[in-house]
């Protein structure tokens, strides 16, 4: 994993920043605390990269010191990738095997196909945990994240990793593009029709969970429907479908029912995408996916009357979520010193973030997308349809375990083929990482040894790129977001000094 | 303060506590869990998970419509465990017999919740969080009742989860801890820091954790030389290693174990009757160890699972997914028995499943009310009929 450097576009951006984000509607001006133009400073730019990039090199951090605010977030809008780079599971656009199919199979062979999928499921994961380490547009990721834990399915219930694949492919494609062209293409996206019910539903009897969901979660947030609503809006998603031999959406007219449906105060004989226009015209809908947004990236409270003026633009805009982004990335709040480390990192954060901040080199995530599991951000499965809910409830007694010994035996190479024992007996153990260590097969297991002692990471050449007056206070705010709760004992350097600042607690915090 | 104290601060003499009937006194005795007293009384969840099959383990063998519903994967009359006239237990839950024989095992049937979910995930997470089948809240049912009714700080922990990374009911806010054995527990317990407390929010809440992990293992030991024999397999072990736990001197309010496994959609009956005897074996061990700590008296075991399983046997020799379901309690005062409603098969609903007799929460309520004197309805949201199945 040599690449781990952001593609560096040069040039200010500031007048493409202003024309696209002109003032709209009356929200009152926001005086900058900070001077436009002035270099942001290795402060703020540590910031920015930690929460919007998996942290960034030292390098990346020097770089972005250098550009105004304006100009640091425009560099990371900029080039930013729709398709990963890491070639897809080679089953990627494979037909799935229809449920009538599976049904059928003897004991045997439902067996042989059930382990089949669940190493499917394995490869899938990794597959995108090699992309988040790899990629030169980690605020992609992040973003795909992001509406993953948004726009939620699980693999616990879709259970074929192919459309789990097409879902993250399709949002990943609008990741940074439009929110409402990401909610229409959602909808209707098979893994989605799978998960919230949306496959079977039907004229006379129409399931109502898709349409309850899209309402609470994926748009407008309780409090901004009725009951009422849920129930008509559920006669207008009847039909889409999903054919069942090839995965493929499906529109089944017969399902449909074309009636009269009134929705959100409006009356027509709607369907889906209608009904998903009229929840795109309400003010709530612009605010709730601003606020999401303002809890990822900025602070767990977000600032009402900042909220409002971001969401304005952004539904100016059309919602285009980068219009969002920017408001929201050079937004004061976001450099506040009341902010500053109150977020906690999200198993990914932690992993990924450690592993692309030191340079690591992994040429098989595999280890990874499992120790991810062990964290609790089991990624394709979150855990219903709210997903994650994250913050404090990432760190649990067995979650900061598993997580101090994350960082302690990252930091110590010659242990991996230790620690590789171990989550495979823990894994078993527990039933858990959901059966994968018994179900990765004598193949799987030792391809996991394989790349847990293919890992390698180089302390000094990391260090030496680490600079300030005092080489300990720059290593700790290099790793931590704010000074740590234990102080290294004096003389503490090199690898021992990582690994100490690494088990700190303010190390869980971004 | 014990409970005659406090009721002389009040000014009740001996003479007036006469006047009380049992019942009545109930609300005098919370004062002793605002001590922490009542938590001396040890829960132990024991989670079937993947969904046992009920039907297949309290069997209504005098029912015909069993028999019809199962005629492959059925358990034969001749070979159930006889309850009474119409209700028996699987035949490996022999083990089990001699607690039934003495009055220690209390059955409940038709356990379950309206409007029921049928996904693992969506339906354990209701069990766990005591919400109704369209409410998602965040925190356990457990987590919720000590949040209101704290355990005292002197307790190793709250909860200790044994062998299972998710804290189930007890997730947020208690101090729980997981491990699968102690003593990789205390070994891991060394990465963490001592408590502390920060304006920072996301900080302080770290530095608690760090500080639940550091008070649980310097609570904890992994020495406690049992002379009762525990069985091999995880299990077993989990049930060893519960034992450790309540072996340590400073308490902890509730153990949940887990018991993988039961989701038989294919080939139930062998697997069922290896998981089941597993079960009775360990319940046997965990009566007998806790018979040494002289601790079995105040010991309250509840299974539970997300579901139950369907009536109708599929085509595999297994079952699938289902709703109401049977559940055992345990322990040195509960009083021995069949409670609840023996399974009502012609009245299958749409899916072919069970209606429930019994709501989930009312477990939950007789632990909180009836085994701990806490209020139930404010953790569980609304009242739930405690069920009178305990001595106390």
């Amino acid at each position: 994993m040599p690449t781990m450097t952001m593609t560096l576009c040069a040039g200010s951006a500031l007048a493409l920043l202003v024309a696209v984000a002109a003032p709209v509607q009356a929200a009152a001006p926001v005086t900058p605390a900070y001077a436009v133009d002035a270099p942001m400073g290795a402060a703020e730019a540590r910031i920015l990269l930690n929460r919007t990039s998996f942290g960034g090199t030292e390098q990346e951090v020097a770089e972005f010191a250098q550009l105004s605010r304006a100009a640091a977030v425009d560099r990371l809008l900029r080039g930013t990738l729709s398709v990963a780079r890491t070639a897809p599971p080679a089953w990627a656009d494979n037909p799935i095997t229809p449920p009538r199919e599976i049904r059928a199979m003897d004991p045997e062979r439902r067996k042989d196909y059930i382990r089949g999928e669940i190493m499917r499921g394995v490869e899938l994961r990794t597959w995108w945990v090699s992309e988040m380490l790899t990629t030169t547009s980690p605020l992609t990721e992040k973003m795909t994240l992001f509406w993953h834990n948004t726009f939620v399915s699980s693999q616990q219930k879709v259970k074929y990793s192919q459309l789990m694949y097409r879902q993250n492919v399709l949002l990943r494609k609008n990741a940074l593009g439009n929110y409402g062209t990401l909610l229409h293409a959602v909808s209707r996206d098979p893994a989605m029709l799978i998960y919230l019910d949306s496959a079977n539903s039907r004229k006379g009897t129409p399931n109502e969970n898709y349409a309850r969901e899209v309402m609470e979660l994926f748009s407008l947030g309780e409090g901004h429907y009725s009951e009422q609503d849920i129930k008509e809006a559920a006669r207008a998603f009847t039909g889409w479908s999903v054919e069942p031999q090839t995965g493929d959406y499906k529109w089944r007219p017969f399902f449909h029912d074309d009636g009269v449906k009134t929705v959100l105060g409006q009356t027509s004989n709607f369907d889906g995408d209608a009904v998903l226009d009229v929840i795109l015209a309400q003010p709530a809908c612009a605010e709730y996916i601003v606020a999401r947004m303002w809890r990822e990236f900025v602070s767990p409270e977000p600032d009402p009357a900042e909220v409002r003026r971001i969401a304005a633009e952004f539904r100016a805009s059309r919602y285009d979520i980068k219009t969002a982004l920017r408001a929201i990335l050079t937004s004061n709040a976001m450099y506040a010193p009341e902010n500053r480390a109150n977020l906690i990192k999200s198993p990914v954060d932690l992993v990924v973030g450690t592993l692309r901040q030191f340079q690591f080199t992994v040429p098989d995530a595999l280890p990874f997308a499992l120790n991810l599991a062990q964290l609790g951000q089991n990624l394709m499965s979150p855990p219903n349809v709210k997903g994650w809910p994250g913050g404090e409830a990432w760190i649990n007694s067995t979650t900061l375990l598993a997580r101090k010994q994350f960082a302690e035996r990252v930091f110590r190479l010659e242990e991996m083929p230790q620690m590789a024992r171990n989550i495979m007996a823990e894994g078993r153990q527990q039933g858990g990482v959901k059966g994968a260590g018994r179900a990765l097969g004598e193949a799987g297991r030792e391809r996991f040894v394989t790349a847990l002692s293919e890992i390698r990471f180089d302390p000094n050449a990391w260090l030496s790129q680490v600079k300030g007056p005092d080489p300990t206070r720059a290593v700790e705010v290099a790793m931590l977001a704010i000074p740590p709760v234990t102080a290294p004992a004096p003389g503490t350097q090199g690898i021992a000094l990582i690994r100490a600042l690494a088990l700190d607690p303010t190390y869980q915090l971004k | 303060m014990k409970r005659r104290d406090f009721l002389q601060a009040l000014g009740f003499g001996g003479f007036a506590l006469s006047t009380f009937n049992g019942a009545s006194l109930a609300w005098a005795k919370a004062p002793a869990t605002a001590d922490g007293a009542a938590y001396r009384n040890l829960l132990v969840l024991v989670e079937l998970k993947g969904g046992n099959d009920g039907l297949n383990t309290v069997v209504p063998y005098a029912d015909p419509e069993y028999y019809n519903l199962r005629p492959k994967i059925g358990v034969k009359r001749d070979d159930v465990l006889q309850l009474d006239y119409r209700t028996g237990l699987h035949p490996a839950l022999q083990p089990l017999m001699p607690l039934w024989a003495n009055r220690e095992l209390a059955v409940v049937s038709g356990v379950g919740y309206p409007e029921p979910n049928l996904s693992h995930f969506r339906s354990i997470e209701i069990w766990d969080t005591a919400s109704a089948s369209n409410q998602f809240l965040e925190q356990g049912w457990l987590a919720r009742a000590f949040d209101l009714h704290p355990v005292p700080k002197s307790f190793a922990a709250d909860g200790v989860i044994v062998g299972s990374s998710d804290l189930g009911p007890l997730t947020g806010g208690t101090r729980a801890v997981s491990l699968a054995n102690t003593e990789q527990f205390l070994r891991q317990a060394r990465l963490a820091g001592p408590s502390g407390s920060s304006k920072n929010r996301a900080l302080d809440h770290i530095l608690k954790v760090e500080g639940d992990i550091t008070q649980a293992a310097g609570n904890l030991n992994a020495d406690y030389a049992f002379k009762t024999e525990f069985p091999n397999g995880e299990f077993g072990n989990a049930v060893k290693t519960a034992s450790q736990v309540i072996a340590s001197q400073a308490g902890v309010a509730v153990v949940r174990i887990t018991l993988n496994g039961f989701d038989t959609h294919h080939a139930q009956p062998g697997t069922q009757a290896n998981l089941l005897k597993q079960f009775a074996e360990g319940m046997v061990a965990m009566r007998s160890a806790l018979t040494e700590l002289n601790r079995w008296n105040s010991t309250l075991v509840l299974t539970y699972a997300e579901f139950g399983r369907r009536p109708k046997e599929n085509l595999s020799n297994g079952t699938d997914h289902g709703t109401a379901n049977a559940h055992f309690v345990l322990g040195g005062r509960v009083k021995g028995g069949l409670y609840g409603q023996p399974p009502q098969l012609t009245r299958l609903d749409g899916n072919g499943n069970l209606p429930f007799a019994v709501d989930f929460r009312s477990l939950y309520a007789t632990a909180l009310e009836k085994w701990w004197n806490v209020a139930s309805n404010d953790a569980l949201g609304a009242k739930f009929q405690a069920l009178d199945l305990l001595k106390v």
